[in-house]
């Protein structure tokens, strides 16, 4: 017996001497959630940074998009990476509240983010604290066909008095002025949100989604009644169509304007559109006077409170915050950098259209889904899409939300 | 040892056959079941702490509309879920004949049953899809105006409820068919001598001998019509805004879905949808007891 622990010990310590040889090259594990276009860029991204860091060695993990978003849950519990992706503002936090997410505060202030990420600080701060580290964001804003605009004899509408005036114009031309495909929910609560940050301001819409004011208010009604405006002039079976669908309306000149991100430029021009017939136009003002805010979805990496490997975590998260990096990887993600001293493609005017909106924007929200909690957005996007089916319902529907609203917000 | 084992080898050994299966069945579906029951108590996210509060999910669904569109829809589910029986029975008569490729009628007639549901929604929504739909073209040119189904509260549960007969309807059909087999040619000719013929063949002579048969497809359609989900997951995610959910969709919606973690409230509707369960379950064992110890 004795003889055999003397000789375990002899293998133990021979692992040990061949571990420790390997051991020059720690490893951060990264589970991520990138589409194959954004997963080149950042598998590039990541190439760079080990480069950089020869001693560390990323190992990314890419789950499916949709997948992910169950996937975190259980291996943020169960089998923690080192890095992981999620999404900004209310998003993170569950995570953030139940302790699944470090605070990286430190990597901010190390690293003068607060400063070179400032537009994005406010969405990644819960408590006064940094939670992780943005890596791109997209504009939000109204696509619309000029050949559309011209098959009807519209001029491109300059305040929202004229966006309005012109549905009358496409609806005798046959065209839906405004499309949309509600079957996922989200895309209505696009047209909220602006309509939302229009009306009554971003402070307004941020107290709106953080569950401070009843949705039976006055000024929640003069939002709706703005939407009222252009609820006839929308795509009659908005219900029944994902976004892709409603997409190639817009394609095929059926239909003029579409609030959307940025996202459906790839789509509508392996449609066929090009930069000639596509346009793009920031969401015009309502009430005259609001500081202008934006709709701005943020990505981000987080470090798991399961982390084995917090340090090198840090670094790269500081690399991935660095305006060369963010240059890089998002020319290649075709969105926009969070860092501000990052440049972007002159050549791609929705990228360079979208940069200039967001840069000179007043503040950026990150979407009804992400400014809210999980459970109020979803009963808001339900009635989103029942108030743009069937108007008369606004009354019940507000009452609707009022009520989870009195719920989810103890 | 041994001598135990030979005293009692007959009485150990059906117990020791069966523990494995007996195992699984209660690790799998008897402790879940009280696991569910328990976390309907508390207020879980599924990550941090679970606290307890009580009824109060319960309370909540009882308050709950989304509830009371589940529970409605789910009743239109099982009665016309059952239109899957008749259905069923009338094709299988119409192809237990001896024509030739009638083989090749039946494994049609089965197909849908083979594909799997998930691309049976796919098809049914393209069907109704609006602007390029079979159905909406059809009835755009025989009304003048189309109507997209999936996007209509008044119609979207009827359109999915299409969908899910397609493939019931086809098993119900096997089933029938492999009765239709074994139904006594002597009793038939019997009753043919007695001039009993069309309806009255059907009702006297046929249906009796089929009720095993109909008992199972009883079964498996109030079963296929609680456990309604992956039609209603795949064509309309329980929309427009929800009046197309049934209850084991809004569980998943409330415990499992991309804005719900409310692992005590799903539990509560499972709960619920498992005593739904269980009123038919018990039926149904009460009756295969009662069968059995006629005989």
């Amino acid at each position: 017996m004795v003889q055999m622990k003397h000789r375990a010990l002899a293998v133990m310590a021979a692992l040990l001497m061949t571990g420790s040889a390997y051991a020059e090259q720690r490893v951060v594990k990264y589970n991520a959630d990138f589409d194959p276009i954004p997963l080149a860029a950042m598998e590039a991204l990541i190439a760079d940074f080990e480069a950089a860091n020869p001693d560390i060695d990323v190992q990314m993990t890419n789950f499916d998009h949709e997948g992910y978003k169950t996937a975190i849950r259980n291996f943020l519990t169960a089998d923690s990476p080192d890095l992981a992706n999620w999404y900004a503002g209310n998003r993170m936090a569950p995570f953030v509240t139940s302790g699944q997410f470090i605070e990286v505060t430190d990597v901010w202030e190390a690293n003068g983010l607060n400063d070179a990420l400032g537009s994005a600080a406010a969405s990644m701060t819960i408590d006064g604290k940094k939670w992780g580290v943005p890596y791109t964001y997209y504009q939000w804003g109204i696509y619309f066909n000029r050949d559309a605009y011209k098959a009807a004899g519209a001029e491109e509408p300059k305040t929202w008095d004229e966006f309005v005036a012109n549905c009358e114009k496409f609806k005798a031309a046959g065209i839906d002025c405004v499309t949309t495909g509600t079957k996922a929910l989200w895309p209505g609560a696009g047209i909220f949100d602006y309509l939302s940050l229009r009306t009554n301001g971003y402070e307004w819409h941020m107290d709106l989604t953080a569950g401070k004011i009843a949705w039976t208010d006055q000024k929640v009604k003069d939002v709706f009644a703005q939407w009222a405006k252009i609820q006839p002039y929308t795509s009659a079976n908005h219900a029944a169509i994902d976004w892709q669908d409603a997409a190639a309306l817009l394609v095929q000149g059926k239909a003029a304007n579409y609030v959307m991100g940025n996202f459906v430029v790839g789509v509508l021009k392996e449609g066929g559109m090009t930069n000639d017939n596509l346009g793009f136009m920031v969401f015009p003002e309502i009430t005259p006077g609001l500081p202008r805010a934006e709709e701005a979805p943020t990505d981000t990496i987080h470090i798991p409170a399961g982390a084995q490997n917090v340090d090198d975590a840090k670094k790269f998260l500081a690399f991935v915050a660095t305006a060369d990096a963010q240059t890089k990887l998002n020319t290649a993600l075709g969105q926009l950098p969070t860092n501000k001293n990052s440049t972007v493609a002159a050549d791609d005017p929705f990228i360079s259209a979208g940069f200039a909106s967001l840069s000179s924007a007043y503040a950026l929200a990150q979407f009804f889904d992400r400014d809210a909690p999980a459970e109020m957005a979803k009963a808001g996007m339900e009635g989103f899409q029942e108030f743009l089916v069937k108007p008369e319902n606004l009354d019940a529907i507000l009452e609707r939300l009022e009520k989870t609203r009195q719920k989810v917000y103890q | 040892m041994s001598a135990f084992w030979k005293a009692n080898q007959r009485r150990l050994a059906p117990w020791l056959f069966l523990a494995p299966g007996a195992l699984m069945f209660a690790l799998y579906v008897i402790i879940p079941i009280f696991q569910s029951l328990w976390i309907s108590f508390y207020d879980w996210d599924g990550l941090g702490k679970a606290t307890w509060i009580g009824t109060a999910n319960y309370v909540e669904l009882v308050d709950d509309d989304s509830f009371y569109t589940s529970l409605k829809n789910n009743v239109i589910w099982l009665v016309l879920y059952m239109l899957a029986v008749p259905l069923g029975l009338l094709i299988a008569i119409f192809l237990n004949q001896t024509v030739w490729g009638m083989r090749v009628y039946k494994s049609l007639f089965f197909f849908p049953f083979v594909i799997s549901q998930v691309v049976v929604g796919l098809m049914f929504s393209w069907f109704y899809a609006p602007d390029f739909g079979l159905f909406y073209k059809l009835i755009e040119w025989s009304t003048g105006t189309g109507v997209a189904v999936l996007a209509d509260e008044r119609f979207v549960t009827y359109g999915i409820i299409a969908a899910g007969l397609w493939p019931q309807i086809a098993y119900v059909m096997i089933l029938y068919l492999t009765g239709l087999n074994n139904v006594a040619p002597d009793q038939v000719e019997a009753a043919r001598l007695d001039g009993a013929k069309g309806w009255k063949m059907l009702w006297y002579v046929i249906l009796p001998q089929l009720r095993p048969a109909t008992f199972i497809a009883v079964v498996v359609t109030v079963i296929g019509a609680l456990r309604s989900f992956d039609l209603v997951s795949i064509m309309t995610d329980g929309g427009p805004y929800g009046s197309s959910r049934v209850l084991s969709f809004f569980m998943y919606e409330q415990a499992l879905s991309e804005y719900g973690y409310r692992m005590g409230y799903g539990a509560a509707i499972a709960v619920v949808l498992f005593a739904i369960m269980m009123i038919f379950i018990s039926g149904f064992i009460w009756k295969m007891w009662r069968d059995e110890s006629e005989r």
